[in-house]
């Protein structure tokens, strides 16, 4: 098939643009409703927020961050025909996905381990503030958690696209449009991290 | 209309924002030690805001997008803001 087939670039992105934005405004719902209930209780906010550990959220961040440096070079490698080097990146993005989430499992496990999950004998004990804290937050981890797999997911795909050649250094839009969702991903722990894991005083 | 030319950017300046990012995740860990009151989660959403923008600028490409790209992106933030502001209204004076 040698005939031209209409690309629009412009299009395709401001697409993707569209829908991350209704992605904003959907986390942009949890946190007002965080901001709202940190307003109502924020000593028990501390107190709860004090109980999750710095290293795990921490230890995401920079596995998130990293993650999202080798989605942007992914982009760089493929258009200057390093398609080896690309495929490398995007294979460690993959990789630094399993590990958020081996991360979020054991941080998890041992929350649910001590009685804090929705619905626990446990939750029902403790303040109304701490138990609003820690039900927020699974909600929105939990919202970002499928985000991380999901993006995982489309990286995967797309590198099946660039194994196969039909995203290449002339036609890049769609690893462009999955690298900007896994940036999302990025962005939203950005504000998380602070939020949950920082707040000490 | 040719795109085919759109920028490229370079390993080092996407290093650079790299270590940008982390040196910002550490001052926002530091300073969350130090009890400044109300400020505390003032500063952490302000660190967390230029992070956001480094890596919408230059992670999203978003400093080489058309004018329609940034002008979308500040629509949805002012939306954004209005919904926040307009529940605070609510909220802080009920």
């Amino acid at each position: 098939m040698s005939e031209h087939v209409h690309k629009d670039y412009t299009g395709a992105k401001f697409g993707m643009w569209l829908f991350l934005f209704t992605e904003v405004l959907l986390f942009g719902g949890l946190f007002v409703l965080y901001a709202v209930y940190l307003q109502r209780y924020p000593q028990e906010f501390i107190s709860a927020g004090s109980e999750l550990d710095v290293r795990f959220g921490g230890g995401n961040t920079l596995v998130l961050l990293t993650s999202s440096l080798f989605v942007a070079m992914s982009i760089t490698a493929l258009r200057r025909g390093q398609k080896t080097l690309c495929q490398g990146l995007l294979a460690g993005t993959i990789v630094s996905a399993a590990i958020f989430m081996v991360n979020k499992f054991f941080e998890w496990s041992a929350k649910i381990h001590h009685g804090i999950y929705p619905g626990s004998p446990h939750m029902s004990e403790i303040a109304p503030g701490e138990s609003v804290f820690f039900s927020i937050y699974y909600i929105t981890t939990g919202l970002h958690g499928i985000h991380v797999v999901v993006g995982a997911l489309i990286i995967a795909w797309t590198m099946f696209k660039i194994k196969a050649g039909s995203v290449n250094a002339g036609d890049w839009v769609v690893l462009e449009n999955a690298g900007l969702y896994w940036h999302l991903v990025d962005l939203i722990w950005i504000f998380i991290f602070p939020l949950y894991y920082l707040i000490l005083h | 209309m040719s795109e085919q030319h759109e920028h490229i950017v370079s390993y080092k300046l996407f290093a650079i924002v790299w270590s940008a990012l982390l040196l910002l995740t550490g001052i926002t860990i530091w300073v969350a030690q130090y009890n400044l009151g109300a400020l505390n989660i003032w500063v952490a959403l302000a660190i967390a805001s230029l992070k956001s923008g480094l890596v919408v600028s230059f992670f999203m490409h978003m400093k080489y997008e058309q004018p329609l790209f940034k002008i979308a992106l500040i629509s949805t933030l002012v939306i954004l803001a209005i919904f926040i502001g307009f529940t605070f209204f609510d909220v802080l004076y009920r």
